[in-house]
């Protein structure tokens, strides 16, 4: 009988050590799993591909297009094209120019540019839309709070928003004429296919 | 599984080395700490059972095994080590020179180091001590630090609770001091205990058998210092959430507002001022020590700056209402601190072109007379100026920081920054149909066809400084603080502090004394030394230095 119980206890201590082994093992497994997880992450804080694009409201200071300012979210049910730029930025101005020649085509197939100056100076922007002709919206982000909002590394960075406002393509540098092209056909709305 | 019972009644668990209550070496068990080769006693941990060398039976079990031993964690740690030493070969990517040819890693490494630099890029040591692996080797460092500590302290601290005053014989002619006295009378015995007592040793009496203890608490002081290691783990995890660690840095030009950047548009910042302020070079203390500096030697680095707070912060981008929140100086090592973030002084640039005055004159004029002057801020130039003469000056193009560019073969600007602010300037004029166009800038003054009327001359400008500033919001900081604090307290408990025991054994008429620390050997043997002055007790004899085939080792507990 009382060996019984001996081992009975036994049985229990050990079930108890087992436990408290299995406890312990889960926190730190937990622990190291939250690091590399938050670790991983870190280095896209910045809104990526699937993101939904947060919402912002800029001055538009292009005299060739009729909008005064632009509210992303106003742009739903569009495909956006948004673009950060500045006019000192060689790769910027190398696909200006194919922005320009898809804009009137696409601007009726339901996609709009918006185009994020980065200057410091809102003169230099006028020249440079005047340089090329430029129609598609710019917006001037003179207190650098939709930078710091996505978070804009090396410029141009172009990110591609479709009709629900949903990031569906990030693209750091520049852009050739045919991936431009490339991308509008994948944001461009169902409807106006 | 099996329970040992000892002679002594004591009933032990398995892998127990020396008798919990009596200290009896427990026969089958003496090769775990190596008892069998030597003549003294390994007192590790008491010898008392470490559970992970006994159980091994699940999975659960098996992993607490692997991680309890410290061969193990030494091995983990000199790994850890060669990694980091790796790390610090070639500059990591976040040190990569802002005026690199190419920032990207993939090609900078490559190009600045060779094959040696490409192959560290290929193995990613480029971003070493934030790779997954790297940080898996620091988790398993921290894992097999809880579990070895985990593992040590619960046994350690059973055997302490448990150890009788009645020792077994063997236990004390296998400690490293011990010595035999015979005919030693009642007097000396008391005499004895009274000393232990006024030596502030902690005295346990069972049948005149005696254990006289003192600083067992030095023994947790590893553990306390594990403690602190976990807990600054801990706070360098915490440190990987964004809400509570933030780094950031903001460029601000003198007399400019903008956005403060991670505080997600809602704070901004403007600079009214930035100071620098230099030691006096004709000051006799200074003199030399700023020669040797190059004649320059800065006293202190401020900014004066007021804080605001976004009050509508609904969409990004739109006029902000703010509200000012702080308004002060940050100097260097004394940041500016608001609604848990702090702003540190970290950077400058000096001489900026704020503004800059021209005058326009006729190109005939030997004196350079002005007919009109007028000033262009650079922060936000006006591109018209018109007079009331009837001529109207334009910017046709502005360039803040100009050079020539080869590719393009005309002038661009290299950055957004008026470093080297050039204009084109059209001049119109009541007589002329079509305007003049000539071209200013900081030693040029360019007339692009030789025919023009009038010129521009630049007559003044003005200059303002931009500071640079790290934005920090650090919520972790106590918890490092406590770790730091409890890992010190650990190191004082086990370092200052030493786990004495004497022991005194009747034997018949005699007595057999020995004693034990952990260290500091020669402080105890000062203690005993005292303790049998003016008796018949024979001094302890160390038989660590007397047994000549006694190799054994001096073993800390952690």
């Amino acid at each position: 009988m009382r060996l019984d119980n001996a081992n009975e206890s036994k049985k229990n201590r050990k079930r108890n050590r087992l436990i408290f082994r299995l406890i312990v093992l889960t926190v730190l497994v937990a622990a190291v799993a939250y690091a590399l997880i938050m670790n991983a992450k870190k280095g896209n804080t910045i809104y990526g591909i699937g993101d939904q694009a947060p919402d912002f409201q800029l001055q538009q200071v292009n005299k060739n297009n009729e909008l005064e300012t632009i509210q992303l979210s106003d742009l739903e049910g569009k495909g956006v094209m948004l673009n950060f730029w500045a006019t000192w930025c060689k790769p910027c101005e190398a696909e200006m120019p194919y922005m320009e020649e898809l804009y009137p085509k696409y601007r009726d197939n339901g996609i709009e540019i918006v185009a994020v100056s980065l200057d410091s100076t809102e003169p230099v922007i006028h020249q440079f839309i005047e340089k090329y002709n430029l129609t598609f919206p710019i917006l001037y982000d003179n207190r650098k709070e939709v930078n710091d909002l996505y978070k804009i590394g090396p410029i141009p960075s172009t990110y591609f928003i479709d009709e629900k406002g949903e990031i569906v393509e990030k693209v750091e540098g520049g852009l050739t004429l045919d991936r431009l092209e490339g991308y509008f056909k994948k944001i461009q709305p169902e409807t106006d296919k | 599984m099996n329970k040992i019972k000892c002679e002594c009644g004591h009933v032990n668990p398995e892998g127990t080395v020396l008798c919990e209550a009596c200290g009896k070496p427990i026969e089958e068990n003496q090769h775990i700490d190596g008892n069998n080769q030597k003549r003294l006693l390994n007192m590790r941990y008491e010898g008392s059972s470490r559970r992970s060398l006994t159980y091994n039976k699940s999975i659960i079990d098996k992993i607490w095994r692997f991680f309890s031993s410290v061969k193990v964690g030494v091995w983990l740690i000199v790994i850890a080590l060669v990694a980091s030493t790796l790390g610090t070969i070639f500059p990591q990517a976040i040190y990569i020179p802002e005026n690199a040819a190419s920032r990207d890693p993939a090609i900078y490494y490559e190009d600045q180091f060779g094959i040696f630099g490409k192959v560290y890029y290929q193995l990613g040591l480029y971003d070493l001590y934030s790779s997954w692996w790297y940080m898996i080797l620091i988790a398993l460092i921290g894992i097999s630090l809880v579990i070895c500590s985990i593992d040590r302290f619960v046994p350690l601290r059973r055997a302490l609770k448990m150890q009788k005053p009645k020792r077994h014989e063997t236990f004390l002619n296998r400690q490293r001091l011990y010595s035999v006295s015979t005919n030693i009378s009642h007097e000396d015995r008391h005499h004895l205990k009274k000393m232990l007592k006024k030596l502030r040793y902690r005295v346990r009496n069972e049948d005149g058998h005696i254990l006289a203890e003192k600083g067992r608490f030095s023994r947790w002081g590893p553990y306390v210092n594990h403690i602190g290691l976990i807990i600054i783990l801990i706070a360098s995890i915490f440190r990987m959430s964004p809400f509570l660690y933030m780094e950031d840095y903001v460029w601000t030009r003198e007399g400019e507002q903008k956005v403060i950047p991670g505080t997600s548009g809602e704070y901004y910042i403007e600079n009214k001022e930035f100071i620098i302020e230099m030691y006096d070079e004709d000051d006799e203390r200074f003199k030399d020590a700023i020669a040797r500096m190059g004649g320059r030697a800065e006293k202190n680095f401020q900014s004066n700056v007021v804080v605001y707070k976004n009050t509508d912060v609904s969409v990004p981008g739109a006029e902000p209402k703010l509200e000012k929140v702080k308004e002060g100086q940050i100097e260097l090592n004394h940041p500016l601190k608001f609604d848990g973030y702090a702003l540190y002084q970290s950077g400058f640039q000096e001489n900026e072109f704020s503004n800059m005055s021209f005058k326009l004159y006729e190109t005939n004029d030997p004196d350079q007379k002005a007919i009109e002057n007028f000033t262009v801020d650079l922060a936000s130039p006006e591109t018209e100026y018109k007079f009331d003469n009837g001529l109207r000056v334009v910017i046709d193009k502005y360039y803040p920081n100009y050079y020539l560019d080869e590719d393009y073969g005309e002038p661009r600007s290299e950055s957004n920054d008026p470093w080297n602010p050039a204009f084109v300037f059209k001049v119109y004029s009541p007589d002329n149909e079509s305007p003049e166009i000539s071209f200013a800038g900081i030693g040029r003054n360019i007339d692009p066809t030789g025919e023009n009327q009038y010129k521009l001359g630049i007559t003044d400008f003005e200059t303002h400084d931009v500071s640079g500033l790290s934005v920090r919001r650090d919520y972790t900081l106590p918890l490092f603080g406590l770790g730091a604090l409890i890992f010190m307290v650990g190191v004082v408990q086990g370092m200052y502090w030493q786990h004495r025991r004497i022991w005194v054994h009747p034997k018949g008429e005699g007595i057999l004394l020995a004693a034990h620390t952990n260290k500091n050997w020669f402080g105890i043997k000062k203690d005993i030394e005292r303790m049998i002055a003016g008796t018949n007790l024979q001094m302890v004899v160390d038989q660590q230095t007397t047994k000549k085939n006694n190799e054994i080792k001096e073993d800390n507990d952690e």
